[in-house]
């Protein structure tokens, strides 16, 4: 299980999903949870990330931006095709992908 | 049969195929209900294989883990480790997979083996697959699994057969000693590791083309564009109206002509008495004026079938999900809510794919706002009565445009409440996540949409028959009796009781324009709403003698003031007139006070507008 991170964790520091726009293509790098940022215990909310395909190392591309402050999102993750919200995706740190 | 027949179940994440499987599977031999105890829907049907054995099948909620997250979920856990009382434990669980879509699909195989139970892989959907170019070596995909994989293309004839015939083969087996149940709710590490795990499998066993599904993508980068796709969403939404007007009428118009030369033919076979009046006027008319409005509830649930099976439903969610979020509903709200317009009753079910208790209250109590089927033959009654059938714009009907007016009158009303319900009862609470997997677009099945149809209108047909009659034929008794004294002058409805009940109410529904008449009818459209048109039909009809009886509306241009027609269709709009409603709120809430809570602000909710109406309306 992963702990939930305290904000100095090198993590954190990195890109997050839920920031990125349309375009983005990018590698998982894992599931950094704050508390309190969604209503889902860290737990519950990691395993419903797992089940719907986020994993390390999977590709993800950011296809599609909702029209209201551009949210939710919907990501292509290995394959298949996942609508969120950018709050929930605060928590999948993510690396860009070079030249692709 | 039932205790010799074979137990199959059919286990999957959503959008699997499951369903069309199981339509293909058992045809119409099917059955909804309910779980004992629990609102969750149970589909069950029976089939007889090839080789002659009686199976019952249960097609389970769509699940992508064992966890339970929701009651649809934990009824799926629950039948498969055989924890479930009144559900016999199945003798083997069909876990079907969309061949086009693995990974997910493989962890929760992974996760069912755990249980011990016997199990059987079904990659559905193999056809579309293998057009996009996956192979798979299905015996050493078997191998790697541990249990049997079959392929099946559920829309075809023939795709089930290797199906049945392993089925059969299996059942004819002696039972091996069950395996003991090593389940149990998986770790974060587990969860990861089954991951890995399903993914070494696919590495090892399947190869998978590179390209994604691009017809889907480029449908996508319209359909869910932030501008073109809301704009696509409220096209499809008015072209729906538009033709739940203009399609249906030729066949209403044939239905309605039926029933009155049907009444005709009573009337000239009978001799004229009670007979005659309770079949003609009570019966016929009754019934037929509410039959009439089959052609137009086949047509909404045409719509909502077609787009769910094009895989439309989940995009519509998602481009609301922010416009909703606003109001403070949720995302997946949107399913439930777009049900309610076929009826209030399956959307307040459907709102257990909301897993947030506050976020499924919220749609609970403002689904009823949504503008169910049964409102369609209040509305039409009155708008085909009051509105001029004019095309304005060269292009579009007035009547119809009314009509989109009162829906979008609902949906309006539907978020304002539900604002209203977040702002003062939720305020401090964060909301709910939203995560839904966009499937694939697929065409729909012919023959799937044609089931789903048939369902509901054999439920609109049986309510015809049983509730509607039997209010019909209490409406006719409180029309017709006591009888007027010998020699007495005007319709004899007035010397009824239903003519006592209806000024009874009358001081208290006048300052909303309502008649005694309307007051009348009012009061067994409580049971449904669209008993209220047959309830006025009923009461015009035997006020008005004969020539009456086949066009309702006609009497009522004549009878009610426009400002009065449009107070009734704001009542309609509002007003908490479904018993069956309530109940099933109070059911699915567990509390009567979510269901009087209901109950009184729509009722208040319907007196301000109608007397809002009314009074606006005289002033022009």
């Amino acid at each position: 299980m992963t702990d939930v991170l305290d904000p100095s964790s090198k993590l954190l520091s990195r890109l997050l999903l839920g920031n990125t726009r349309r375009g983005f293509i990018g590698i998982i790098q894992g599931i950094a949870i704050v508390e309190g940022r969604s209503s889902l215990s860290s737990t519950e909310l990691e395993s419903q990330l797992i089940e719907m395909g986020f994993v390390e190392g999977a590709r993800v591309e950011v296809l599609h931006e909702g029209a209201i402050g551009r949210d939710p999102i919907a990501v292509r993750v290995n394959g298949i095709t996942i609508a969120l919200r950018r709050r929930e995706a605060q928590a999948v740190v993510v690396e860009p992908m070079q030249n692709d | 049969m039932s205790t010799a027949s074979f137990h199959l179940a059919l286990v999957g994440a959503p959008n699997s195929g499951k369903t069309s499987l199981f339509n293909a599977l058992t045809g119409s031999r099917q059955k909804v209900a309910n779980y004992p105890g629990v609102t969750v829907e149970r589909k069950a049907g029976v089939f007889v294989t090839p080789a002659g054995r009686n199976v019952s099948l249960v097609d389970l909620p769509g699940t992508y883990s064992l966890r339970g997250r929701s009651p649809d979920e934990e009824i799926t856990r629950d039948v498969v480790l055989g924890r479930f009382p009144d559900e016999a434990m199945p003798d083997l669980m069909l876990c079907v997979v969309d061949a086009t879509n693995l990974r997910l699909a493989f962890r929760l195989v992974l996760e069912l083996k755990r249980t011990g139970r016997p199990m059987m892989v079904v990659l559905n959907m193999f056809d579309i697959a293998q057009r996009r170019g996956v192979s798979v070596d299905i015996d050493k995909l078997s191998a790697a699994l541990g249990v049997p994989v079959v392929t099946s293309v559920a829309v075809r004839k023939a795709g089930t057969e290797e199906l049945l015939r392993r089925t059969d083969e299996f059942a004819a087996r002696t039972r091996e000693p069950a395996r003991n149940n090593e389940w149990k709710t998986l770790s974060i590490s587990e969860l990861k590791a089954l991951q890995r795990e399903a993914d070494r499998i696919i590495a090892d066993t399947i190869k998978l083309p590179e390209k994604p599904d691009t017809l889907t993508t480029r449908v996508d980068a319209v359909v869910l564009h932030p501008v073109a796709g809301l704009l696509i969403l409220a096209l499809i939404l008015f072209v729906m109206f538009q033709a739940v007007f203009s399609w249906a009428q030729p066949l209403m118009e044939l239905l309605s002509d039926s029933f009155s030369a049907l009444g005709q033919l009573v009337q000239q076979i009978l001799p004229s008495g009670l007979l005659q009046s309770f079949l003609q006027n009570g019966v016929i008319s009754g019934v037929g004026s509410v039959l009439v409005f089959l052609p137009q509830i086949i047509i909404i649930f045409l719509f909502i079938l077609l787009l769910e099976d094009f895989g439309y439903m989940a995009r519509a969610a998602f481009l609301m999900d922010r416009i909703m979020g606003g109001a403070g509903l949720h995302g997946r709200a949107f399913i439930p809510l777009l049900s309610s317009f076929a009826c209030a009753i399956p959307g307040i079910m459907a709102t257990r794919v909301i897993d947030n208790r506050r976020d499924r209250l919220t749609t609970i109590l403002v689904a009823p706002l949504m503008t169910c089927s049964a409102r369609i033959p209040v509305y039409t009654l009155i708008i085909s009565a009051f509105i001029p059938a004019t095309q304005i714009w060269g292009w579009v009907n007035l009547q119809g445009l009314v009509m989109f007016g009162l829906y979008a009158v609902g949906i309006a009303s539907a978020l304002g409440v539900s604002f209203l319900v977040k702002f003062f009862m939720w305020r401090d609470y964060a909301p709910a996540p939203f995560m839904l997997e966009l499937p694939d677009y697929k065409l729909p099945r012919p023959k799937s949409i044609a089931l789903g149809i048939y369902t509901r209108a054999k439920m609109f047909l049986y309510r015809a028959g049983t509730t509607i009659l039997s209010m019909m034929v209490l409406i006719w008794f409180l029309a017709s009796f006591p009888q007027p004294p010998a020699g007495a002058e005007g319709p004899a409805i007035n010397y009824s009781l239903a003519a006592m009940i209806g000024h009874a109410l009358e001081p208290l529904l006048a300052p909303l324009g309502f008649n005694w008449q309307i007051a009348v009818a009012l009061i067994p459209g409580m049971a449904a709403r669209e008993v209220a048109v047959a309830a006025l039909g009923t009461v015009y009809a035997i006020e008005g003698g004969k020539e009456a009886a086949d066009q309702i509306g006609q009497v009522l241009a004549t009878q009610w003031s426009l400002p009065t027609a449009l107070s009734l269709l704001a009542w309609y709009i509002f007003a908490p007139q479904c018993a069956s409603t309530l109940a099933v709120i109070r059911r699915e809430t567990g509390s009567t006070k979510w269901m009087v809570v209901t109950f009184v602000y729509m009722l208040t909710l319907a007196y301000l507008a109608s007397l809002l109406t009314y009074n606006i309306a005289r002033a022009f």
